[in-house]
């Protein structure tokens, strides 16, 4: 399992921060309506803080992400 | 009733005897209105020949991404620009995933790694793990680690996996569309293996990956051939960065003219609800499969991707009074 480098912070919904956390593209570009109807059945793959991939492990009743730089968050 | 459907009234709810390809077929080309007289026949042949406990499975990837092969439906291949990192779960993580995992009331639980085969990293983590949840966790421990040797297989049988999951994914003529890094043959002589240990089979696929009815149907009859104890179902959800990211899903209607096709094949197998089900069939359809051949269910997530809630479909099952297979009935 991936190490904690941060608080574990509350997970965002797609396009929340910079970039979308489902294709990585920028948020305020737009046209992320199918990215967030995804994530509902998806975990986050990429950083919505700096567009980098996370480490994502998902299991039974859950998953975890971590950006290397800002930390892990769960759902 | 459609010629076919008495014909498999009497072949395979009396006699036992599944569907053929040319039957399969058949069943897969049912017009709409008729697709519900398939299902209540094949319900009718899960409850005659497995009874009407469901069994549920909980899965979790042990080692993500980075696989050297190119599944064109699989987003954890090292050869497309995926987003899936590769990452390792640690053993006190995968005994913690079992452990909720029995708290469902799932008698089983698969450890899935996607690999070509396994290497020794691999498999000691498999012998420390495997040992780990037997000492804590009360679930029967099934494994899926991509092709295997000779050793490989009598070691997994010594740890005490008591299952082997190892797809098909396609029929035999359509699987060279879906991989090429590997043989159709290759998979079956691990397949071949693991029944000759002992181990019990578990071999399914994915369906919408292009194939066409008749493939489908070819499909169906090659793992009646095979005669799997299990047979996971799955439907493809299109990932991004896949040759596939752009197919359609699987329409509901054709995925539940499969899932009755199937059992009509394969009267006594574990036929399992597995990934892409919430895509395709939503929770009608998911209620409509329940209620037309399959018997198992994948509850919780899957391997990168997210499943229902496990309470929706343990109430789902209660709403259908079919009980959750006990482990003691496993054993």
């Amino acid at each position: 399992m991936t190490e904690l480098v941060e608080p574990v912070a509350p997970a965002e919904p797609a396009g929340a921060g910079r970039w979308c956390d489902r294709c990585g593209e920028p948020s305020a570009a737009g046209g992320h309506d199918a990215c967030a109807a995804a994530r509902a059945l998806e975990p986050p793959r990429y950083c919505v803080h700096c567009r980098r991939r996370m480490k994502v492990q998902v299991v039974p009743t859950g998953w975890s992400a971590v950006c290397v730089e800002h930390g892990e968050i769960r759902g | 009733m459609p010629e076919i459907l008495d014909q498999a009234r009497t072949q395979v709810l009396e006699n036992g005897v599944g569907l053929d390809e040319a039957g399969v077929l058949a069943v897969l080309n049912l017009p709409d209105e008729d697709v519900p007289a398939a299902l209540q026949l094949a319900h009718e042949v899960r409850m005659r020949w497995c009874g009407p406990e469901v069994e549920v499975e909980g899965i979790v990837s042990l080692k993500t991404g980075g696989c050297p092969e190119d599944c064109h439906f699989c987003s954890q291949s090292g050869l497309f620009t995926s987003p899936v990192r590769s990452v390792w779960l640690d053993i006190p993580a995968l005994v913690e995933a079992a452990k909720q995992t029995a708290a469902t009331g799932a008698t089983e639980f698969c450890i899935v790694a996607a690999v070509r085969g396994p290497d020794a990293r691999l498999m000691k983590q498999m012998r420390e793990g495997v040992a780990a949840i037997r000492a804590e966790v009360d679930i029967q421990v099934a494994a899926s680690l991509g092709m295997l040797s000779q050793e490989q297989v009598d070691e997994l049988v010594e740890m005490g996996v008591h299952r082997y999951n190892h797809n098909l994914e396609t029929c035999r003529s359509y699987f060279p569309n879906v991989v090429t890094t590997h043989s159709w043959e290759e998979r079956w002589e691990t397949l071949r293996m693991v029944r000759e240990s002992g181990m019990e089979v578990c071999c399914g696929g994915i369906l919408g990956l292009g194939e066409t009815v008749e493939q489908r149907a070819e499909f169906a009859a090659q793992l009646a051939d095979l005669d799997p104890h299990e047979v996971p179902l799955n439907f493809l959800n299109p990932r991004p960065g896949t040759p596939l990211a752009d197919r359609p899903v699987v329409e509901g209607k054709d995925a539940l003219r499969a899932i009755a096709a199937f059992r009509l094949a394969m009267p006594r197998t574990i036929l399992r609800y597995a990934g892409g089900r919430e895509l395709t069939l939503g929770d009608l359809g998911t209620r409509d499969g329940l209620l037309g051949g399959i018997n198992a269910v994948i509850v919780g997530n899957y391997l990168t991707t997210l499943g229902r809630p496990a309470t929706a479909d343990l109430a789902l099952l209660e709403d259908l009074k079919m009980p959750v297979k006990a482990l003691s009935a496993t054993l």
